[in-house]
């Protein structure tokens, strides 16, 4: 009984830290990065938050932001160096062309990156405004905080494995009934 | 020994391999592959019409979007033989210059960034985000705007535009004053910077290398004043020419740029044409069953100077501001939107400019128009079959000839040469790899 | 004299077309006669044609919807820029489909060295003397060429493995 309490409590104290100290590996490749920059900068300050300082090396950081476009070119490089990061560890897919392949419908595009490696959390935008960036990091904490982590793909066959809001089309009555509920 | 400096390397200038061959620290032998973030922009401005190809195009040189919308569009007014109003060219020669200061401001504070000035780069993000106000108080969107059009733009200037950029103008000027202060001076940036990555003019010109990297190298040579497009001829600006070729002057140049490109903005703010059309519009705001009622009359005279309450994004693209901004054309361009809400003449130009099947038509032909890139000379050449989709749409990327010769400037140098070496190509992926 | 006229003087017979639509002087011509005039172009003094801005290729198959037959497939077009007298010309060679073939300009202009791998990759045609025609913005493993109409825009290939160095 008591050392469930501790290990709980260590558990808290151990989300919190992770929370506040992120340590990115920003997989920059297109326009996005223009948006990653802006953030990081000083008008968009994201060091606020404790992520600050991009590790350039997959061994020395825990969060992989993938930033811009993948081509199939780059899907092994992205996949060796997921793989070669150490737990535990987080995707961000920043970015409507890594979540689902933006309006890039053709061969040389991934049609987002969660057909090849596990992805907490979905940044959409062309390119995602900084204000939305920080709101994906906001809750990307969340997540780390409860030590939660994404291990599924996306099956394109049977279309299971993204967020319902990717899948399916845009309806009207969908969308109103999302404003609604937001009230 | 074969080093590979991957495609994911945290210089932030996108994803390229270099695979280059050591003998301790010297440079003995560099090989470039590109191509890992290749979108297929040839391929997909096929499969869309004419109008639909400039979200594409903004993807193309993500830092400077406004110069390859305006690039695109120039060319297929070529192509359809039609000009566009003054007040339109101005606008567009404004957006083009706030882009290539953006770009020029992003690729020094990124190399200057990876030699180890963080404190430069965040003060040129900063200047980089009083522009992106600028763009964003007429456009709409801060990085991927989609602004120009086959005619002419999409919007006017808004109220107050002039005032506040002439501030921001002046926000820039002084933040370029404090970076020169600190990088200029500066014992270790100089000293990196000068007399690397020198290429001379026979080899630059043998590569087909234009814009800051061969101006550098002493040859004076800008699309602006050899073929001068838009309203160029009008302006008074100098271009700014290097001597050695070397990594230095191009930093030069690049900062003499920004300067004359402000420059620019200026005297086109102080010249636009007054576009605003006086408000004679006689009509009032009907209500929707008297004008259903009256047109089943066949009274539709009346309806045409009608007011049509419209949405407020749509702001600068309403009849009072239409003709400074788009060319007279009813088959080119959309028309403005109470046409298209308020009557069916409106309606129905606009359905023929939009559906499959109809749209733009082009006679059959080809043409090829270049514009000045900041990174030099951006040409696109488009081939028509009379159709409404482009049968073919090639950018030529300025910065594919520089990578071409970038082996050239790195042999015989140091490893650590190749940072601001490659800082100074200034090159952009979505821009090389189309 | 125009570099068109100039052209147009010296290999009267070797050039099938030519055309100025829109002011951008256009000479078509075969694989064969491709070489002298580049050489020509480029050693002229009054023509001086030392910048190759552009070298890319479009395929004609179904052109127009079909209601233009075109004999041959594929052209390679050439743009030049002359830095002195600051004049454009368009060489357009036409190509067949059963041998698509052209020769190389590599050791007149430097810059043609990347271009003509590019056109290798997009479109298949070869360039004869090439000293590494291999793919460049694809990866090696790619089968088909990308550009080609027949090539449809969303074919997508397996993925590939990671490779080394």
């Amino acid at each position: 009984m008591g050392i469930n309490f501790f290990t709980s409590k260590l558990n808290d104290a151990l989300g919190w830290a992770r929370k506040f100290s992120i340590f990115q590996y920003p997989f920059v490749t297109a326009c996005c990065g223009m948006e990653y920059m802006s953030t990081a900068a000083a008008h968009y300050d994201v060091d606020r938050f404790g992520a600050g300082f991009p590790r350039f090396s997959p061994r020395q950081s825990d969060v992989l932001f993938v930033v811009g476009t993948i081509s199939q070119k780059m899907a092994p490089v992205l996949k060796m160096v997921h793989d070669q990061m150490c737990e535990p560890k987080w995707v961000v897919a920043f970015g409507v062309c890594t979540c689902t392949g933006g309006f890039y419908d053709n061969y040389a595009t991934l049609q987002g990156i969660d057909t090849i490696i596990p992805v907490d959390i979905y940044i959409p935008g062309c390119p995602p405004r900084p204000e939305n960036v920080l709101d994906g990091l906001m809750k990307l904490q969340e997540k780390i905080k409860k030590g939660e982590q994404s291990r599924t793909l996306y099956d394109p066959r049977t279309k299971k494995g993204r967020p319902a809001e990717f899948q399916g089309g845009y309806t009207v009555e969908g969308h109103i009934k999302h404003i609604e509920s937001l009230s | 020994m074969l080093l590979n400096v991957g495609p994911s390397h945290p210089a932030m200038h996108g994803v390229i391999r270099l695979i280059m061959e050591l003998d301790g620290e010297k440079i003995k032998g560099v090989d470039v592959e590109i191509g890992y973030l290749h979108r297929a922009f040839e391929k997909m401005c096929e499969t869309v019409m004419y109008a639909q190809c400039f979200p594409y195009t903004d993807r193309l040189n993500y830092v400077s979007p406004l110069i390859n919308n305006v690039g695109f569009a120039l060319t297929v007014e070529k192509l359809l033989g039609i000009d566009i109003p003054d007040r339109a060219k101005y606008i567009r020669v404004i957006m083009s210059e706030i882009s290539r200061v953006t770009d020029h401001l992003t690729c020094v504070g990124a190399s200057a960034m990876e030699m180890g000035a963080m404190s430069a780069f965040l003060y040129m993000i900063k200047a980089r985000e009083f522009l992106y106000e600028l763009v964003e108080e007429i456009t709409g969107a801060r990085l991927t705007i989609s602004y120009v059009r086959i005619g002419g733009v999409k919007a006017d200037l808004t109220e107050g535009f002039v005032d506040k950029a002439f501030k921001k103008i002046a926000d820039v000027r002084k933040v370029l004053i404090e970076t020169d202060e600190l990088l200029t001076r500066n014992r270790i940036f100089f000293d990196r910077m000068k007399d690397t990555g020198k290429i001379s003019a026979q080899d630059a010109i043998a590569y087909g290398i234009t814009g800051p990297f061969l101006r550098s190298t002493g040859v004076s040579y800008d699309v602006r004043r050899a073929q001068p497009y838009l309203i160029y001829d009008r302006l008074d600006f100098e271009v700014p020419v290097g001597s050695k070729g070397d990594n230095l002057d191009r930093y030069f140049v690049r900062m003499a740029e920004m300067e004359q490109s402000l420059r620019i903005i200026e005297q086109c703010l102080a010249q636009i044409p007054d576009g605003q059309v006086s408000a004679d519009l006689t009509g009032c705001v009907i209500a929707a069953n008297q004008m259903v009622d009256s047109a089943k009359m066949g009274r539709t005279e009346e309806l045409i100077e009608d007011e049509v309450t419209l949405d407020p994004t749509l702001q600068g693209s309403t009849r009072k501001y239409y003709e400074g901004i788009n060319a007279n054309k009813k088959d080119v361009v959309l028309p403005a939107k109470e046409d298209t809400y308020g009557n069916i003449e409106g309606l129905m130009n606009h359905f023929k400019l939009v559906m499959y099947g109809h749209g733009i038509r082009p006679p059959m032909g080809e043409v090829y128009f270049p514009v000045e890139g900041a990174n030099g000379e951006l040409g696109f050449y488009i081939v028509s079959d009379g159709r409404d989709l482009p049968w073919r749409v090639r950018v030529h990327p300025p910065c594919f000839a520089i990578m071409a010769a970038l082996p050239k400037c790195l042999i015989g140098g140091m490893m650590a040469d190749l940072i601001p070496t490659f800082g100074s190509v200034n090159m952009i992926a979505g821009e090389l790899d189309r | 004299m125009t570099p068109l006229e100039r052209i147009q003087e010296h290999f009267s017979t070797q050039i099938i077309e030519v055309h100025a639509f829109r002011g951008d002087e256009t000479a078509v011509i075969r694989p064969s006669s491709l070489r002298p005039m580049a050489k020509f172009l480029k050693e002229t003094p009054e023509l001086d044609f030392n910048f190759l801005m552009d070298l890319t290729a479009v395929d004609h198959l179904f052109y127009a919807g079909g209601r233009v037959q075109k004999e041959f497939r594929f052209e390679v077009v050439y743009h030049f820029f002359s830095l002195k007298f600051n004049h454009r010309i368009r060489l357009k060679v036409l190509v067949d489909e059963k041998s698509p073939e052209v020769d190389t300009l590599v050791d007149f202009w430097p810059a043609a060295n990347w271009y003509e791998r590019e056109v290798w990759d997009m479109f298949g045609i070869r360039f004869k003397g090439h000293p590494n025609l291999k793919r460049m913005l694809m990866y090696e493993e790619f089968k088909g060429h990308a550009l080609r109409k027949d090539y449809p825009f969303n074919k997508r290939q397996p993925l590939i493995g990671p490779k080394d160095v």
